[in-house]
């Protein structure tokens, strides 16, 4: 048996690396093929966006459309309990849609995979089953950073300012990518049980357009009505959006809610992160291999 | 290790629902050589490539690829093969030569070895021109090009082709038919589904019937072709004309029964065919004695037996039914997707 067989080279030509067994490759390293296997396919889904940037007008255009609309529009109508500017309030709430709102693209872009015979061809490869979907949502968290960018640049113009330092303002940018790579895998799972991206696009905003808005993202939640008010305030985005503003030093009326996530949004996003990784990312991988082997 | 025959299959079985997509294969591929798995649409040719190719478990039975287990070896599996699908697996927002370096990455090859690869490739398939274009733009004929060369980029020592030709206009077919051929010549192990008789005659060392899931022959394409006899001659006669007295004319010329139909599935008129054993002349010596015998003549036609006639000959009955069951159809389309 010969481990290489096919010279595709015309006239005799022969590659430097012919003979040698590709198998060989896969003894040892696996991680280090699994971080290759993920950079590969991360480079994939970041080459599609080179091809046709209009996939990035989820987290551009929309998120500067979102901000003048409540900056100028609704905002004018808002008051903003303890007092402190609207527009300084907006950005922190901004800055969790803008991020978990890629999830639903998301699930987009798994189901047509899924729906390719390109998936075929993956499975049939010798490389990590996972890094299909980690390479998915590692190219959505450059999104979301991207997203992040375009939410301050737009906040800056309008007024809002940073009251606390580089440090503090990093924390807050890590901790909304942190909480928005683990809500991608909430997105990767809606991708594995839906058949077609039409469904996962309607089912995806369906499910995330109640998930912004019952939540302090855009207004104070003391006005809402009480039953209202306790979905809204143990609503991630929520804390999220506290923990933003907190870490901002922008106006945080969340911090006189009595309830235990809106007195620690910190620690709040960073237990729903882990739980949303937890629970979602297992799963996805798990209704991976189901789908795929049927 | 030489005698480790290169695919193998045991009772092969699986089911999608209420459809028994396999229901028992067996196959034996030696290294080196090419099996054409030939069936209609539905067969199981397809859920069997995807079986064999790791893509699903079957409900029963065992395969190997060069002695590893499909199932409980599947990533040793997945370092000695090539899959082809019949939908062309490339990512269309990537340009060619793209889709070849990821796929030779994930297929364990440095990004220098894969770009080489596919460099080669590229020009080997006469891609070169279209390696800095996005697939989309691509052609049918370059995209199954381009799909052959990304399942060779890891130099895979068994290769599945499933269907490689359909829906290839002439041209491109013939220049498939020459890539596998080189392929086969090289060395390397080639499993190939097909519809059509003359793809697996031309390619083929050993021929595996398929239908309903179970392999009902297998051989040398001149064993099949021995068995499923002679050319066809097929006449169409002036509708009212005298069928009989048309039979008996034709009876002088035939290598065994002649069939007669009173009329044509279109609307014409009475059908007589039969096999002969010669093709020279013979269609001119037959209407000329039809004529004498005053029997009037619309169409003659003289044909390769083809995969209906080796189902006819095999089965007894026609292998693609005019109005597909849901049953068998099902089957791949449920493979394809599931």
């Amino acid at each position: 048996m010969t481990t290489s067989t096919l010279p595709v080279t015309t006239g005799g030509r022969s590659a430097p690396d012919a003979g040698a067994p590709r198998g060989g490759a896969l003894r040892g390293g696996a991680l280090r093929w699994w971080i290759s296997d993920v950079l590969v396919l991360t480079q994939r889904s970041l080459a599609r966006i080179v091809r046709e940037p209009e996939t990035l007008m989820d987290v551009t255009i929309q998120p500067i459309v979102f901000v003048l609309l409540f900056a100028y529009v609704f905002g004018s109508a808002i008051a903003i309990p303890g007092g402190g500017s609207y527009r300084e309030y907006l950005i922190g709430g901004m800055l969790g849609m803008g991020i978990a709102g890629t999830a639903p693209g998301t699930a987009v872009a798994l189901v047509t995979d899924m729906s390719t015979g390109l998936i075929d061809r993956f499975r049939s490869l010798p490389m990590s089953r996972a890094a299909v979907l980690a390479g998915r949502t590692v190219a959505d968290l450059l999104t979301q950073a991207l997203g992040a960018l375009v939410v301050a640049a737009v906040g800056l113009a309008i007024g809002w300012r940073v009251h606390t330092g580089i440090a503090d303002t990093l924390a807050a940018f890590g901790l909304a990518l942190l909480f928005g790579y683990a809500f991608t895998w909430a997105g990767a799972c809606l991708g594995m049980v839906l058949r077609s991206p039409e469904a996962a696009q309607q089912l995806g905003f369906i499910l995330f357009l109640p998930l912004t808005f019952i939540s302090n993202a855009f207004v104070p939640t003391q006005g809402m009505p009480g039953w209202l008010q306790a979905i809204a305030n143990w609503n991630p985005l929520s804390a999220l959006a506290a923990a933003c503003r907190h870490l901002f030093g922008n106006p945080d009326p969340a911090a006189a809610v009595q309830v235990w996530p809106m007195q620690h949004p910190i620690l709040t996003v960073l237990l729903w992160s882990a739980a949303l990784l937890l629970v979602f990312a297992p799963l996805a991988v798990h209704l991976y291999r189901r789908k795929s082997l049927a | 290790m030489a005698d480790i025959p290169a695919i193998e299959a045991e009772g092969l079985a699986k089911r999608f629902g209420a459809t028994q997509a396999l229901a028992g294969i067996d196959l034996s591929v030696a290294a080196g050589s090419i099996l054409g798995l030939l069936g209609p649409n539905g067969a199981g040719k397809t859920t069997a490539v995807r079986v064999l190719t790791t893509l699903l478990r079957p409900d029963a039975g065992q395969a190997r690829i060069l002695g590893a287990d499909v199932v409980a070896q599947a990533g040793e599996v997945r370092t000695h093969i090539g899959l082809t699908g019949q939908y062309a697996a490339l990512d269309d927002y990537l340009t060619g030569r793209a889709n070849l370096i990821m796929i030779g990455q994930l297929g364990r090859l440095s990004h220098r070895q894969a770009r080489q690869r596919a460099d080669e490739l590229l020009e080997r398939f006469d891609l070169t021109g279209a390696a800095g274009r996005a697939v989309k733009t691509y052609s049918g004929g370059m995209r199954r090009r381009l799909d052959l060369a990304a399942s060779l980029i890891g130099r895979p020592e068994v290769l599945f082709l499933d269907e490689p030709t359909t829906g290839l206009d002439p041209r491109s077919r013939s220049v498939m038919w020459e890539i596998i051929r080189e392929l086969a010549g090289a060395g390397a192990t080639l499993l190939l589904t097909t519809q059509y008789l003359d793809e697996a005659d031309q390619l083929a060392d050993q021929i595996a019937v398929i239908d309903a899931g179970r392999v009902i022959a297998a051989g040398q394409p001149e064993e099949l072709k021995a068995r499923i006899g002679d050319d066809r001659l097929a006449l169409e006669l002036v509708p009212g004309a005298d069928t009989a007295a048309a039979a008996a004319v034709v009876t002088a010329y035939a290598a065994g029964p002649v069939s007669a139909l009173a009329s044509s599935p279109g609307g014409g008129g009475p059908q007589i065919s039969a096999q002969v054993t010669r093709r020279d002349g013979i269609t001119t010596e037959v209407v000329r004695a039809l004529d004498a015998a005053g029997v009037p003549v619309t169409s003659v036609t003289l044909r390769r037996p083809s995969l209906d006639d080796v189902f006819l000959t095999l089965t007894g009955s026609l292998a693609v039914d005019p109005q597909p069951a849901p049953g068998p159809a099902l089957a791949e389309v449920t493979g394809g997707a599931a």
